[in-house]
């Protein structure tokens, strides 16, 4: 329970054996009382068994689906079980789990709350084509959601029951499709969006892709998400 | 001469092909037929080539063989588009079965935690 609203926290994990017992812990250590879901896409190390014995309980893909596909599972999952609020964190240890009454508090007036970065707290930096991407992102985002979304990328985010049963049934798992296509469904059908400002934390395991050949593919596909995220029904 | 009988008979082993994979059953009905349909169409036209050249003529097209040649990359390029179709439905749901499989797995899991709690507590 976070605020009296029954909640699950959805985890997508895959091949975080490393550190997904830590987050796991940290999670029902800061936030007693909630359940965790940890969505195994189909590793191949331990990871499932890890987390179960943390203390999560765990819904393991029999192969790799994307983050997407994860997703869709978990609020399937937080839909049969009746859930009131879904949060959706990263296995890597970025997102902090201290951050998760505050999104769930604006969950009252809002449906889906981002945990945003670059919004005042901490200090994330990006730069170059990368940067500029999540710039046009952003813009383009902003209008559509009719409110000021700086890190629309963030997989950080609080879901009430409406958008749970949305995401139940219709939940990309394609490329960027978990983040930039989900805000433009979820705005396009008039559920409200909100972010609040969150510091991240540098990853627990694993490294992120950064040389400026990739930054620039990022940039074209972040280009071609979003176009046809828009003249998608 | 020769290029009626090439084509020709590749046709027919073409046809052969198809006959004995459908015999077998390694091919789904609605492809067979298709292809089948389609083979009905070209054989004839690889043993008289020019049965194309007035509607050739009709659209322009210098020869009926160009015609053809034409229509044939038209066609495979729909059967392609057609096939990513069928490969993204067929994505889509081996994705929902994965995810029933999950849901299931995690289901009997924590059943079967329930109940070893139970007979833990009882004995």
């Amino acid at each position: 329970m976070v605020n009296g609203k029954r909640t699950l926290i959805i985890i997508p994990a895959l091949n975080e054996s490393g550190s997904i017992a830590d987050v796991v812990g940290e999670v029902r250590g800061e936030l007693p009382g909630v359940d965790v879901l940890v969505v195994d896409d189909g590793s191949t190390d331990r990871t499932a068994a890890v987390a179960a014995a943390a203390g999560a309980k765990v819904a393991k893909l029999p192969y790799n689906l994307g983050v997407g596909g994860a997703m869709r599972l978990g609020y399937r999952y937080a839909r049969d079980h009746d859930y009131e609020v879904a949060i959706q964190i990263d296995a890597d240890g970025q997102h902090d789990p201290r951050y998760v009454p505050k999104l769930v508090d604006l969950l009252d007036d809002n449906d889906l709350v981002i945990g945003a970065r670059f919004a005042g707290e901490g200090d994330y930096m990006v730069r170059g084509p990368r940067r500029w991407a999540m710039v046009m992102l952003s813009a383009v985002l902003s209008r559509v959601a009719h409110t000021k979304l700086t890190d629309t990328t963030s997989g950080f985010r609080a879901a009430n029951r409406r958008v749970i049963e949305m995401f139940a049934t219709w939940y990309p798992a394609e490329y960027l499709g978990d983040t930039v296509e989900t805000l433009v469904h979820t705005a396009r059908r008039g559920y409200r969006i909100r972010q609040v400002p969150v510091a991240m934390r540098k990853r627990m395991a694993g490294t992120p892709s950064h040389s400026p050949a990739r930054a620039m593919i990022y940039l074209g596909r972040a280009f071609a998400v979003l176009t046809l995220a828009l003249i998608r029904r | 001469m020769k290029l009626t009988l090439v084509t020709g008979l590749t046709g027919l082993l073409l046809l052969g092909t198809i006959v004995e994979l459908l015999r077998r059953r390694q091919l789904r009905e609605k492809y067979g037929m298709l292809w089948l349909a389609v083979l009905i169409i070209v054989i004839p036209l690889s043993l008289f080539p020019r049965l194309l050249d007035n509607v050739a003529e009709l659209l322009g097209v210098a020869s009926g063989v160009s015609l053809v040649l034409f229509l044939g990359i038209v066609f495979l390029l729909l059967v392609c588009v057609h096939l990513s179709w069928e490969v993204s439905a067929l994505e889509e749901e081996t994705r929902t079965l994965a995810e029933d499989f999950a849901l299931l797995r995690a289901e009997i899991n924590a059943d079967r935690a329930a109940r070893d709690e139970l007979v833990s507590t009882d004995g």
